[in-house]
C-alpha cells in the first residue's frame, strides 16, 4: 500500500517555514464543488458514485499538476490507512467515516489533496507551512481551472458554485489558517479575540477542524461566509485580520519573555521534564506538551532540537502513525506507552539541566 | 493542579474548549478525562445553526412547505430541514423560493462575485452576461448618466431576444 510511503516523509505544511512560520503552522484552501449530471452525496447512488469517481480519476490524470498523484479508492484501504491520512490532515474526519464508494487523490508532496465524494462530490485542498493563504489559492484555482476542462461543475448565475449546504455556496471556498497561541492563552487575551473575530464572521476551531476543540494551544480560523465576496476578497479579508492576531501573540510572548520569564521557563522546562521522563503519556497530554517546548525553542529558551524535527512529533505521536511506526496494532494502553517510549528518544538531544 | 471533576486527583490534561467564543480551561485528571471524554461539547456546527435558524422553521411551517419535493432527485424540504443538506442543483431552483431567504441570512448576500467555470452553458452564460448588464444599468440610473443607461437597455434587450432565438444567425457574419 502506498500510503505508508508517507510515513517516510515529514508532511510538507509541517516544515515549520514560510512567513511567520514560529507561529502560523499552517495555511490552507479549499475549494467545494459538484458535477452537474450528478445528485449530491445525500441522494447518490453507489453505480452513480462508483461512475463519479471514475470520471474524476481520468480528469486528474489528465492534468498537469496531478500527474504524477496518488488516485486511491476507500476500498483499497483499511482503516488504519484512513485514519493516517486523517492524521496529516489530507482527508476530513467526515470523509475517513463515510460509507460507500469514495476516494481520495494526493499530491507527491501532500500539497495538494482532493476528497472524492465527500459532503461534496469534489472537496480539494491546498495546505501550505507558514502564512500563505494567497499562494495556496493560485495554485488551488490553478488547479481547479485545469479539472474543469474535464467535467462540468454545478454552476448557477445567481449563486454561484453549487453545494450540497447552503453555507458552502457562492465561491465554494473556505481558505484556513492554524495559528499556534500559547502566549496569548497564558495571558487569557484568548477570549477577546476569539469574540473580536466571531464578530468579525470568523470561524474558530481545534486542531482537526470543525467540530474538535482546541488543543495544544493550536488553533484553526476560517471564513465563514462564502458567497458575495470575490476569492481574493475573502481570502485578503482574513489575512488582514490574522495578521493582527499574529502581532498581539508577538507581543504576548515579547511580554512573557521581558517580564514574566522565570514563569515562562518554569513550564517549558517543566513539559520537557515531563516529556522527557513520561512512561505513559496520552496524545493530548504530548500535544499540550510539545506546545510549549516548540514555544520555548521559538524564543530560543531550548536549544539542541529543531523545529522540524519536534514538528514531527506531532504527528509521529498520533494513534495511526505510531501503530505504523512500530508496524502492529496497538491497544491504547499500549500507545500510551509506546509513545512515551517514541517521545524520549526523540527529545535525547536536548538534556535537562 | 487539582482535578476540576473529581477534585481530588491531580489534573494531567488541561483543554482550552470553545463555548459560544469563550475560551473555557479545563483540568481534568486521566480517569475523569476518559470518562467525560465523550461528553465534551466541540464547537457548534454550522449544520446546526443552520437549521436551528428561526426563519427556518418558520418556512417549514408555511402551508404546503413540508411537501415540497425537489422534481430532479426527490428530497423533501423536510428531510433538508432535518439533514441540512442539499440533494442535487436542482434542489435550489425547486425550494427557492425558502432558500433564498435563509442564504440571504446565513451569508449575507445572494449573489456570487468572484471565480465562474470558463466551460458555461450558454444559457447560464447570458444569464451571467445579462446580469453584469443590469448592474452597470443601475450604477449609471444612479450617476444619472442616461445616454449610457439607454444604450445598456438596448444591450440587456437583445441579449434576451438572442437567448429566445438562439439559432437566428448574426446577421453581420457572413
Amino acid at each position: 500500500m502506498k500510503t505508508d510511503d508517507f510515513l517516510k516523509s515529514s508532511c510538507g505544511w509541517l516544515k515549520g517555514t514560510g512567513q511567520y512560520g514560529d507561529i502560523v503552522i499552517s495555511s490552507r484552501i479549499r475549494l467545494a464543488r459538484n458535477l452537474k449530471d450528478f445528485h449530491f452525496e445525500a441522494r447518490l447512488n453507489q453505480a452513480k458514485a462508483k461512475e463519479l469517481i471514475k470520471r474524476l480519476e481520468e480528469a486528474v490524470h489528465s492534468c498537469n499538476y496531478l500527474k504524477k498523484a496518488l488516485f486511491v479508492r476507500f476500498s483499497e484501504l483499511s482503516e488504519l490507512d484512513k485514519q493516517l491520512l486523517l492524521e496529516r490532515h489530507l482527508i476530513s474526519r467526515e470523509h475517513s467515516l463515510g460509507k460507500g464508494e469514495r476516494a481520495v487523490c494526493i499530491s507527491e508532496n501532500e500539497i495538494v489533496s482532493i476528497m472524492v465524494v465527500e459532503e461534496d462530490h469534489l472537496r480539494m485542498q491546498v495546505l501550505q507551512s507558514g502564512f500563505s493563504l494567497s499562494e495556496a489559492w493560485r495554485i488551488l484555482s490553478q488547479i481547479d481551472s485545469e479539472l474543469e476542462r474535464f467535467l462540468e461543475y454545478a454552476f448557477d448565475s445567481q449563486l454561484g458554485y453549487l453545494t450540497a449546504c447552503p453555507t458552502n455556496v457562492g465561491t465554494g471556498l473556505r481558505a484556513s489558517t492554524m495559528l499556534h497561541l500559547p502566549a496569548l492563552i497564558m495571558t487569557k487575551e484568548i477570549n477577546k479575540i476569539l469574540q473580536a473575530l466571531a464578530k468579525l464572521n470568523l470561524a474558530s476551531r481545534g486542531f482537526y477542524g470543525e467540530g474538535t476543540q482546541a488543543s495544544g494551544n493550536f488553533f484553526q480560523f476560517s471564513n465563514q461566509i462564502t458567497l458575495g465576496h470575490s476569492e481574493e476578497d475573502i481570502i485578503d479579508n482574513l489575512e488582514r485580520v490574522l495578521r493582527q492576531v499574529i502581532e498581539h501573540e508577538k507581543e504576548a510572548r515579547l511580554m512573557l519573555f521581558k517580564k514574566r520569564r522565570g514563569m515562562l521557563e518554569d513550564q517549558i522546562w517543566r513539559a520537557l521534564g515531563t516529556l522527557k521522563s513520561a512512561r505513559i503519556i496520552s496524545s493530548q497530554e504530548t500535544i499540550s506538551l510539545l506546545s510549549l517546548v516548540r514555544l520555548g525553542l521559538d524564543l530560543g529558551l531550548v536549544a539542541g532540537l529543531d523545529v522540524q524535527k519536534l514538528n514531527d512529533l506531532f504527528l509521529l505521536i498520533q494513534p495511526a502513525h505510531l501503530q505504523k511506526l512500530f508496524g502492529k496494532e496497538l491497544s491504547a494502553a499500549e500507545r500510551d506507552s509506546k509513545r512515551a517510549e517514541l517521545i524520549r528518544s526523540h527529545l535525547k538531544s536536548i538534556v535537562l539541566v | 493542579m487539582i482535578c476540576n471533576v473529581c477534585g481530588k486527583k491531580e489534573a494531567t490534561i488541561h483543554l482550552t474548549e470553545i463555548v459560544n467564543n469563550q475560551a473555557m480551561e479545563m483540568h481534568l485528571c486521566e480517569e475523569c478525562a476518559k470518562e467525560k471524554g465523550t461528553e465534551l461539547k466541540g464547537p457548534f456546527s454550522f449544520k446546526d445553526l443552520l437549521t436551528g435558524l428561526a426563519d427556518f422553521s418558520q418556512a417549514l411551517n408555511q402551508t404546503g412547505a413540508e411537501e415540497l419535493k425537489c422534481p430532479s432527485c426527490g428530497l423533501t424540504y423536510k428531510a433538508f430541514g432535518k439533514g441540512g443538506r442539499l440533494g442535487c442543483s436542482g434542489c435550489y431552483r425547486a425550494f427557492a423560493k425558502l432558500l433564498l431567504p435563509l442564504i440571504k441570512r446565513v451569508q449575507g448576500s445572494t449573489q456570487h462575485v468572484g471565480k465562474r467555470p470558463e466551460k458555461l452553458s450558454p444559457a447560464v452564460k447570458s444569464q451571467v452576461e445579462s446580469r453584469k448588464l443590469q448592474e452597470e444599468l443601475q450604477r449609471a440610473v444612479q450617476a444619472e448618466d442616461f445616454e449610457r443607461a439607454a444604450q445598456l437597455r438596448d444591450e440587456i434587450k437583445a441579449l434576451a431576444e438572442k437567448v429566445k432565438s438562439p439559432r437566428k444567425k448574426d446577421p453581420k457574419k457572413k
